[in-house]
Formats: structure tokens, C-alpha cells, sequence
């Protein structure tokens, strides 16, 4: 499977350009015709450090990196070394560096029979203004069998804010650059007819979704690496109407959305963990006083400040069991950049409907990558109508807030609306609203705020399912969040080999579907494979008694993407022993 | 409206059929609601729910488009004895809370209510982030100089060598918080100090800290009858400052620096440039998709 995929990584300092150059070579891919996957990497740095750029594209989509590059484009050698641990080589990656850059650094000694040096600096010396950065585009291109077309039309598109005469140079080093490497006739004019596909990042996607879903209020304290979910939505909630707050702190931005909410308009803020932490005693607020919001958390490397650049996916603990009290919320996790789109327009009409706080979990791997994908559609959903279930005043009879309702689901107001004030209240309270510390309303109280939510019908969006059962002591891989673009990958492969294989993205964590997880893994050999130490979703997952007997786990920290051939060698390992 | 001599403890339906003002039949009982209020007796907050409730019924406000916001505490409870739409929320978040609601809903008009612990101490910097946001909203600050609703310890604006908490047998040692110097310096627009016990004159603040556009601080001094008996000498105190209030933020500063906390009235107010986000309509969903097609 992985042979139909070219990928490539292209490495530099900070302010290299080659975070740039890889955007450029991957909407050139699309272009061409190609699905893609780009994820970046960097160090703490604001300006300077090491950066990366890791693409891998092909006519099919792209879940994952894979388990190692074709391609290493060296833009320079400074700090090369943290990199060494992303970019696994083979014997046949073919290494293009510039030898006005320096020597190869010692991790890549074994790999000098395949490096090509080009002058990547000398050939934009000769162009005023060419960057060396561009010329590598050029190369790269040639090497991955990219037209020059392609290319060239990617550059116009992405640097057409700067200017015709930076095109123009920037056209004339990848012209320069494409000559470097024989290109067998690809430089033709003419393009496929390609289907329109989007070039989203997973921070955007996010943004999109919950929009969507109608969310037209945004507060937020920026924090790598969900800062992009705002930067994105500032702008465009602007032009929808809405706004977005810049608050003090996530304290502020939890209670600020809470506000707005109780407003009466759908409300989100996004943060990673260290904001999470900080927004749990708000988000119980919201279960307790019953108003909508979502949370996005793009988790990094954690605990405290932890690796802000980087990926892991150990947020679900807190996001599951943070808040103190019995507090019932939703948690999602959104399965690939695609899926964030839908994963939170799902969450805010789920929140919406519901009445409550949903957190959902993207990661940095999701957030801060970017992939072509086919436009995402809107999903049906039946079950969940647009909007709260408003309530109707009716002359001569109290509001109740808080009614005890069939469904646990009481019918909200917002100011304004003439005979259905009420108190929204983070005490205990009873149907009307006010603060009571008796056990009946407490038990009452409680009973409806988990009641609503585990009697509700979700319908077959609580998870991806791929792959037939089709006897006992079949494979079942179980997971989450992004690490289900490898295992789609690993199931693949394992597929490919006689193994039947079933892969379960779980979308919505709590409640946990506890009952068509059961009929989903029933028979089969599970594994539960997640990035992050101890294996969080498989303790949780077991707590729930919703495994069965004999379900592994596979897990590992971060920030380091899990590959499929990881996943395949545990599974190889484990069954080895048995 | 800015009428010294004004009545304001005999605002009643009537009044509010002034010229100037929406005509509505409301009086200050319409603007309360059945529940009980859980302060002690002689609580200086029970006061400041009824200078509240007068102004509104003064200025003829309707009563769902009005929303009380507030934390936690004794005076936090006021939400649940207005007879209107209101949140009760978590400690020291109240302004954040409200500042969401006023971009989202800039129709509504926002009174944010707290104690000294709450809004000083839990919740310093969201007060000094709402005194320079200045969204319009009023924020009344019940001032007792203590934590009543965890009985009794020292609050920000506690002296430092009151040594009646268990927390602090000696003291808090720490100089005291003053709300209007710091306002003043975090750029809020309206700063004014009332007396629970002076209820005309409260009312009259109130008013105008809800016509004024923008952050106004009130800090209503509200004698703690169970923890601070001796704040019963308030009545003898206070005093009323000269009008008009200055406008000069120098001058304010002389005034507010000068006086002894015990001095009420207007002690800032400035027109500055209110923060509310535009909320205008300018495209479809569609057009912003649009961007993501290659």
C-alpha cells in the first residue's frame, strides 16, 4: 500500500523557509492530483531553532506519515540532530543537500552513498532575490516526479500577496531547481483534471466544524498549539456576525463563553492542556448551570508546560474525570484533519441540544498539520434539530428552568424573552432555579444531568468502524484521535497479509457507547493503540467494563507519532509469545 | 436624574413617568423577587438590593433585558432576589462571565454584583482587565472588609492588623487593597463609592453608573453586622464628597489618593471608548468554505 505514497521531509533552521517549501510541494502535489499530508515540526523557539516540514502524498488519502521518507531535503544542518528521532531513512532515501551548507552531520554518515548535492544557494545567488529555499522546491518536485506546472502554479497561488516580482524569482529558482534532476518528460504543460479538493489544517478544520455548528462566539487565551483555531476564526467570525474575545486568561475565557452562551448564542473557546486545566472549575459551571459550550483542547506533550510543540494524546484523563462532583459532559475526539470539521459541528449540536459542556480532544499532530482532502460534507443529523429546545412561556404557570423532563432535557431561555426569567446557577438548585442545598433536589438534580445525556440516541457517529469481522480471534484495533491514521494504515497492511482486521475510531469518549462497543469488538482479538504512556482510553475503556477479555494495549509517549510498523511489530511481538 | 436633592428611597411606580425615561408601570417591589434572602439581619447588603431595585425601577429598565451577574459570597447571592434573568457563578469569574454576555448580547443591560473577596482577590485580574475592556456593564462591589460567607477571615480590603481571623491571628500584615486608586489606574471610566446605609444617595450613584457608558465601578461600603460589629461607627463616618466629579485622571487621582475610604460619591467619571464587538453580517458560511478550494 505504501508504495503508491511519495514522501518527503525537508529540514532546516528556523526561518529557513522550509515550512514554506513544504506547503508549496504539497499543494503542487494536489495539484497533480495527489491526496497529501503535512505535518511540521519545530523546537521552542520563536525565531531560529530547527524546523520541519514531513509530506507524503499520492492518489489515495493519506492517514498517516508512514514509516519512513523517500526523500530528506537538508535546507541547512543546524540542529539536525533534534530531528534525527522524526525522520527515520532507509538504505534507499535519497538525500538532497546543498554543499554550501556543510558536511553531512554523523547521523546521516551511513547514508552518504545516496545524498545528491545540489548548490542550492549558489543557483538563487544567481536570480536577484532568489531564495535558496524555492530551488530545493524545484528539486524536490523532480525528485517526487512532481510536473513543473504544478509547481510553479502552487508558487503563484501561495505567494501572490507578495507581489508579481516575487513570483517571478521565486518561478525562476524552482526552474532552476527542477534542472538539478533528470525529469523523464513530467515538465509537460498540461495538468490532470483533477476533482476541487480542499487544503485544510486540522486547526482550521476545527474552526470549520464549529461554525457549522453554529458557533458565532469565541473567547480564548492563545497557547500552542491551538492558537491557530483562533487565529483562523477571529476574522471570519467577524464577517459572520459574531465575535471573538481575547481574554485574560483561560479563566476568563471559560467564564466569558459561558456568558455568552447563556446569551443565547453558541459559544467555544480552544486551548491545550495547561488552559484545560485551568478552565475545569468553569466547564463544571456549565454542567451545573446547564449552558452549551464546547472546548476544543489540541493536546501537546504534557504534564504542565511539558513539550508545547509536539504531540501526545494524554489529555483524555482530565478531560474525562477533571471536574469535581459528579459532573456528566460530553468528550469527543476528533480522528483526522478532515474529521475535525466534523467532529466539532457534531459536538456543538450535541452541546446545544443537550445542555451541556463538550470537550474536544484534537492534538498537535492533528492541529498543526495540513492535508488535501476531498471538501467534507455535512453530516445528517436527524436526531439532533438546530438550536436549544427553546422554552414557551405560558400565561398563569412559573417558569421552570430546570425541569424534570422525560428526556432530563428542560427547555431553555435567554434574556430578553418576556416570562422565562430564571437564575442560572452553579449551586445546587431545584427546577425553578433556586439555590437548594436538600437531597431530593440534589439526587434529582444529578439523576437529570446524567440521564440526559446517557439516554440519548447518538446514532453511528460515536465511532469510524472499518473492516468486516469475519470469525472469532479476528484483529479489532481500538483507538483515538490521530494515532487512528496509523492504525488504519497498520489494519491495512495486516489486511494485505491474510489477517482480517477492524479498526474503531472512537469519536465520542463519554458517555461511552458501552453496548455497541461490546457488539463492535465482540469475538475479536482486541488491541488499544494511543499515544500516550499507560494507555489512558484502555483504562478507561476497562474501568467501564467495555473490553473484552483479553484486550492489550499498545501505547507509548510522545511526541512522536506512532507508525503503523510499531503498531504491527507489537501485535507480531505479542502473538509471538502467546 | 443628576438631582442631589432627589428623593430616591420614594422612587415608586410613579416616578418612572418622568419625561425622558420608557414609560412602564414597574415600581422597586416588581423588581424583587419571592425568594428569601440568606444575609443576617442588619446586613448591610439587604440596602443595596433595594437601591438596586430603585434605580432600575427609576430608569423604567424592562425587566428581561436587565441581567444580574455575579460569583460567589454573600453579596453573590443578589441574582436569586431579583426578579429578572441572572447567573450565579463561580467565584471571582463574574465580570469574565458578564463581558461574554455583553459582546454577544450588547441589547442587554448588565449589573455584575460581588463582594470585596471575590472581586479583588479570586478575581484581581478580571477586574483589572474589565476596568480597561470597558464594555457597559456596572459592576457594584459590596464592600464589608471581610469574607462573610466562610465566616469571618480578612479580605483585600481588610486593615492590616485586624486580628479577628483564625487564618491571621496577627494580622494580614499587608497593606490594604483600594479599589478606586486601582481602577483609576486600570483605565476604568466611572468610579464611584456609596453607602449601604445612606440608601438615597446610593441610589443615586446607581443611576448614574447605569446611564454612564462603559465599565462604571460602585464600591458600596455594607457593614458586616456578625463579623465586624464595629462597622456600625460607618454611619457616623462617611461623608459626601464635592460635586461635580472631576474628569481629569490627575485630578481624580489627588482625590482618590487624598481621601479616607470613607468619602462617597462620584470619584472619576470620563467618557473613554467603549469595547463592543460590531456583530454585523458581512458573509455566508459559504464564502468563508470557499477559501479552503485549491
Amino acid at each position: 500500500m505504501s508504495d503508491c505514497y511519495q514522501s518527503c521531509a525537508i529540514t532546516g533552521s528556523g526561518g529557513s523557509g522550509a515550512v514554506t517549501a513544504g506547503m508549496l510541494v504539497l499543494e503542487a502535489a494536489a495539484r497533480a492530483g495527489n491526496h497529501g499530508l503535512m505535518t511540521r515540526s519545530a523546537g521552542p523557539q520563536i525565531r531560529g531553532g530547527e524546523s520541519a516540514a514531513m509530506l507524503r502524498f499520492g492518489p489515495a488519502p493519506v492517514t498517516c506519515m508512514g514509516d519512513s521518507f523517500s526523500i530528506l531535503a537538508a535546507l541547512d544542518w543546524g540542529n539536525f540532530a533534534r530531528f534525527a528521532g522524526e525522520i527515520p531513512l532507509t538504505a534507499e532515501t535519497l538525500i538532497l543537500a546543498d554543499p554550501g551548507a556543510g558536511k553531512l552531520p554523523p547521523e546521516l554518515e551511513a547514508y552518504r552513498a545516496q545524498t545528491r548535492w545540489i548548490n542550492l544557494r549558489e543557483l538563487a545567488d544567481a536570480l536577484p532575490g532568489g531564495r535558496f529555499n524555492m530551488v530545493a522546491v524545484g528539486a524536490i518536485a523532480a525528485c517526487a516526479a512532481l510536473p513543473l506546472k504544478a509547481v510553479l502554479d502552487a508558487a503563484a497561488a501561495i505567494l501572490n500577496t507578495k507581489g508579481p516580482e516575487v513570483t517571478e524569482t521565486a518561478h525562476g529558482c524552482i526552474r532552476l531547481g527542477y534542472q538539478q534532476l533528470p525529469t523523464d518528460g513530467r515538465s509537460r504543460s498540461a495538468l490532470p483534471e483533477v476533482p476541487r479538493r480542499w487544503s485544510l489544517s486540522g486547526n482550521e478544520a476545527a474552526g470549520l466544524g464549529a461554525l457549522r455548528g453554529g458557533v458565532r462566539f469565541v473567547a480564548a487565551y492563545p497557547i500552542t498549539p491551538a492558537t491557530e483555531v483562533l487565529e483562523w476564526l477571529a476574522p471570519r467570525l467577524a464577517r459572520l456576525g459574531g465575535a471573538l474575545l481575547q481574554a485574560e486568561d483561560e479563566l476568563a475565557s471559560i467564564n466569558m463563553i459561558i456568558g455568552s452562551s447563556f446569551g443565547g448564542v453558541p459559544s467555544m473557546t480552544a486551548t491545550s492542556g495547561p488552559g484545560l486545566s485551568l478552565m475545569m472549575e468553569g466547564i463544571g459551571l456549565a454542567v451545573a448551570s446547564e449552558t452549551p459550550i464546547v472546548v476544543v483542547n489540541v493536546m501537546r506533550g504534557g504534564p504542565s508546560t511539558g513539550i508545547p510543540t509536539k504531540s501526545e494524546q494524554a489529555d483524555l484523563n482530565i478531560a474525562l474525570h477533571g471536574l469535581h462532583g459528579d459532573a456528566p459532559h460530553l468528550v469527543l475526539a476528533a480522528l483526522d484533519i478532515a474529521d475535525c470539521v466534523l467532529t466539532l459541528h457534531w459536538a456543538t449540536r450535541l452541546a446545544e441540544h443537550l445542555q451541556t459542556a463538550a470537550i474536544v480532544l484534537s492534538d498537535q499532530l492533528l492541529g498543526q498539520s495540513r492535508s488535501i482532502v476531498d471538501p467534507p460534507e455535512m453530516p445528517d443529523l436527524p436526531n439532533l434539530p438546530l438550536g436549544r429546545r427553546c422554552a414557551e412561556a405560558v400565561p398563569g404557570s412559573d417558569y421552570r428552568r430546570y425541569q424534570l423532563t422525560e428526556d432530563g432535557i428542560s427547555p431553555i431561555s435567554a434574556p430578553g424573552l418576556s416570562g422565562l426569567s430564571y437564575t442560572a446557577d452553579g449551586l445546587e438548585h431545584n427546577e425553578s432555579g433556586t439555590p437548594s442545598s436538600m437531597a431530593a433536589d440534589h439526587g434529582a438534580q444529578l439523576a437529570k444531568r446524567r440521564d440526559k445525556l446517557t439516554h440519548f440516541d447518538v446514532g453511528s457517529l460515536w465511532a469510524e468502524i472499518t473492516g468486516e469481522m469475519t470469525g472469532a480471534g479476528d484483529l479489532c484495533l481500538l483507538t483515538w484521535g490521530s494515532s487512528h491514521g496509523a492504525v488504519l494504515e497498520a489494519a491495512a497492511r495486516l489486511r494485505a497479509s491474510g489477517r482480517p482486521t477492524r479498526v474503531i475510531g472512537v469519536r465520542l469518549i463519554a458517555p461511552l457507547q458501552r453496548e455497541a462497543l461490546r457488539a463492535a469488538t465482540a469475538g475479536a482479538s482486541v488491541w488499544v493503540v494511543e499515544l500516550n504512556q499507560d494507555g489512558q482510553l484502555f483504562h478507561y475503556l476497562r474501568s467501564e467494563a467495555a473490553l473484552p477479555e483479553g484486550a492489550r494495549s499498545f501505547s507509548r509517549s510522545g511526541p512522536l507519532p506512532l507508525r503503523p510498523a510499531e503498531i504491527l511489530d507489537a501485535i507480531a511481538a505479542e502473538s509471538a509469545d502467546d | 436624574m443628576t438631582n442631589p436633592r432627589t428623593n430616591w428611597a420614594r422612587t415608586n411606580r410613579a416616578s418612572t413617568e418622568r419625561a425622558g425615561h420608557p414609560s412602564t408601570t414597574l415600581g422597586a417591589k416588581d423588581y424583587k423577587s419571592e425568594i428569601k434572602p440568606v444575609w443576617c439581619p442588619g446586613c448591610g447588603h439587604f440596602g443595596v438590593l433595594a437601591a438596586l431595585t430603585k434605580a432600575f425601577a427609576y430608569l423604567g429598565l424592562p425587566k428581561d433585558e436587565v441581567v444580574t451577574v455575579s460569583g460567589i459570597g454573600c453579596s453573590s447571592r443578589i441574582p436569586a432576589y431579583i426578579d429578572g434573568y441572572g447567573f450565579h457563578g463561580v467565584h471571582g469569574r463574574a465580570l469574565a462571565l458578564a463581558a461574554g454576555l455583553k459582546a454577544a448580547r450588547p441589547d442587554l443591560t448588565l449589573v455584575v454584583t460581588g463582594g470585596d473577596g471575590d472581586g479583588f482577590s479570586i478575581g484581581g485580574n478580571h477586574f483589572l482587565h474589565a476596568c480597561r475592556r470597558n464594555m457597559d456593564m456596572t459592576y457594584i462591589v459590596m464592600d464589608n472588609e471581610v469574607y462573610g460567607m466562610t465566616k469571618g477571615q480578612a479580605s483585600p480590603t481588610t486593615q492590616p492588623d485586624w486580628s479577628h481571623s483564625k487564618l491571621t491571628p496577627r494580622g494580614t500584615g499587608v497593606p490594604r487593597f483600594h479599589p478606586a486608586a486601582i481602577a483609576l489606574a486600570a483605565g476604568a471610566s466611572f468610579i464611584a463609592r456609596g453607602f449601604a446605609g445612606s440608601p438615597n444617595e446610593l441610589v443615586r450613584l446607581l443611576v448614574q453608573a447605569l446611564e454612564h457608558p462603559g465599565f462604571a465601578l460602585v464600591q458600596v461600603l455594607s457593614p458586616c453586622q456578625t463579623f465586624r460589629p464595629e462597622q456600625k461607627a460607618w454611619k457616623q463616618a462617611v461623608h459626601t464628597i464635592a460635586e461635580p466629579a472631576p474628569a481629569d485622571p490627575s485630578e481624580a487621582a489627588r482625590l482618590i489618593q487624598g481621601d479616607d475610604g470613607l468619602a462617597l460619591g462620584v470619584l472619576y467619571a470620563q467618557r473613554a471608548p467603549v469595547y463592543q464587538p460590531r456583530n454585523q453580517v458581512e458573509a455566508e458560511l459559504a464564502d468563508i468554505e470557499a477559501e479552503f478550494l485549491l
